[in-house]
């Protein structure tokens, strides 16, 4: 296949600026157009939760490339104008401004949404983090308040809560599951987590649903847990997840289920790739359908995706891999760590809060885990990815 | 090519280490990256470029 005349990136975030880089970097020299739905020029996520909200960086630390180096790339940066329709047999963007944009090769790199807790939007003080505006928007409200709950206890809330105690604030954590991040991290690792939020003065209310949000004149004023117990709050913040941006792509004749399904080259159709949150691709290797919201993912699959628009068959084949950073404690996970897996530690100990630990499921090796040892952890992935093959059962 | 670590980004992922670990280590105690050879050879520049593109902080910056 040759390469296409021209190349439309529908996200300007991470997995989207990436693709156009791989693209350059590759050799392309087509028209290349990266269209955003936010006004802002691309930026990176992970420090939103961290660095931008804490204040420790002014909101351009987070820019991924300087003016220049956008400049170089030699594409047209299309911005605060979301995509809302795909015509996919004529490979044409339709964007809320009216734009249509055609290309010969499309890649839909348009992320996910946080979703959102119901009558959540009338009230004010609560909030979402996905978007820089959002970190902002939450952080000038922490300013001027004393007591944050958090809803959710994955990843994000957990971040979340951790800043926001740096911060001053008094926190609570609510969620469904025993300990944050049980979900992701099982629940030995994660216990050791609602020590460490508990010790730092987090308050954690676990193991309990939300049943909703109340407030008085339109501002919240606490989240109500199935248990009848009611957390007040100055400010509220809803991390429970995140869906793919897919709904623009109805009526377009591709599959959305989780994601954009595409097949293991990351292809949704003919001309048609998807990057980053919102593809859910095949993973050959792991012989099952995946779909990963974590940084790395969205650099690497943006390297396959512009390899195969330039004619490559690349299957697209990663280790899995994400971190997080709550107060000193810096987690680093590489592989699967299914529910129910056998934890191991084979550096450090628990007592000294500095561990790695590898995750088995029927004695095989599907993911090792770090506790404040990144370059140790780092040193284990080997072992996970001689295992990917091998995989599949325990994702089943 | 001259290559720089800002090891205020740096998310201590080790993805450089993967890369080219001629050129990039990681520090025992906190994993935060150092650079072994600012300067490297010419066959080892391939690896430091795909370094710095999977680095998921952008925190290795190449002059070539």
């Amino acid at each position: 296949m040759n390469a296409p005349s021209s190349v439309l990136v529908v996200g300007a975030s991470a997995a989207g600026l990436a693709t156009a880089e791989a693209l350059r970097r590759k050799g392309y020299q087509g028209g290349l157009t990266v269209l955003g739905a936010e006004p802002h020029l691309p930026y990176d996520r992970p420090p939103l939760s961290k660095q931008v909200l804490s204040g420790t960086w002014e909101p351009e630390r987070a820019r991924l490339r300087p003016q220049a180096a956008l400049s170089a790339l030699d594409a047209e940066f299309v911005l605060a104008d979301p995509a809302v329709g795909l015509d996919t047999a004529a490979r044409t963007v339709h964007t809320a401004s009216g734009r249509a944009l055609r290309a010969g090769a499309v890649v839909v790199a348009t992320g996910v949404r946080p979703r959102m807790l119901a009558g959540q939007a009338d009230l004010a003080g609560v909030h979402v983090l996905r978007t820089l505006d959002d970190a902002l928007a939450l952080r000038a409200d922490l300013l001027d308040s004393s007591r944050l709950v958090v809803v959710g206890e994955g990843v994000l809330g957990a971040e979340i809560a951790a800043t926001a105690r740096g911060m001053g604030l008094e926190v609570t954590m609510a969620g469904p599951q025993p300990a944050p991040m049980a979900g992701q991290i099982g629940p030995s690792v994660a216990s050791l987590l609602a020590e460490l939020h508990t010790e730092r003065g987090v308050r954690l209310r676990l193991g309990a649903g939300v049943s909703h949000l109340s407030g008085h004149h339109g501002r919240v004023t606490g989240v109500c847990l199935d248990t009848g117990e009611v957390l007040p709050a100055d400010v509220v913040v809803v991390a429970i997840g995140a869906d793919p941006v897919t709904g623009w792509l109805t009526g377009s004749g591709l599959r959305a289920d989780s994601g954009l399904v595409c097949d293991s080259r990351c292809r949704a159709a003919e001309g048609i790739y998807a990057v980053g949150d919102v593809a859910r691709w095949h993973h050959d290797r792991l012989g099952t359908s995946m779909r990963l919201e974590n940084r790395t993912n969205a650099t690497e699959q943006a390297n396959t995706v512009a390899a195969n628009i330039l004619g490559d068959d690349q299957p697209y084949r990663p280790v899995p891999y994400f971190w997080t950073d709550q107060f000193d404690v810096k987690i680093q996970v590489h592989g699967v760590l299914p529910a129910g897996a056998e934890v191991t530690v084979v550096d450090g100990d628990l007592a000294s809060r500095r561990f790695v630990a590898l995750y088995r499921h029927d004695g095989r090796v599907t993911g090792v885990l770090g506790w404040n040892m990144p370059k140790q952890t780092r040193l284990r992935r080997q072992e996970v990815v001689d295992a990917l093959p091998d995989l599949a059962p325990a994702l089943g | 090519m001259k290559v720089t670590i800002d090891q205020d980004k740096c998310v201590a992922s080790g993805q450089c280490v993967v890369a080219a670990a001629d050129v990039f280590d990681q520090r025992d105690e906190d994993g935060i990256a150092v650079l072994l050879n600012p300067d490297p050879p010419a066959e080892q520049a391939a690896d430091v470029r795909h370094a710095a593109v999977v680095c998921p902080a952008l925190a290795i910056h190449i002059e070539e």
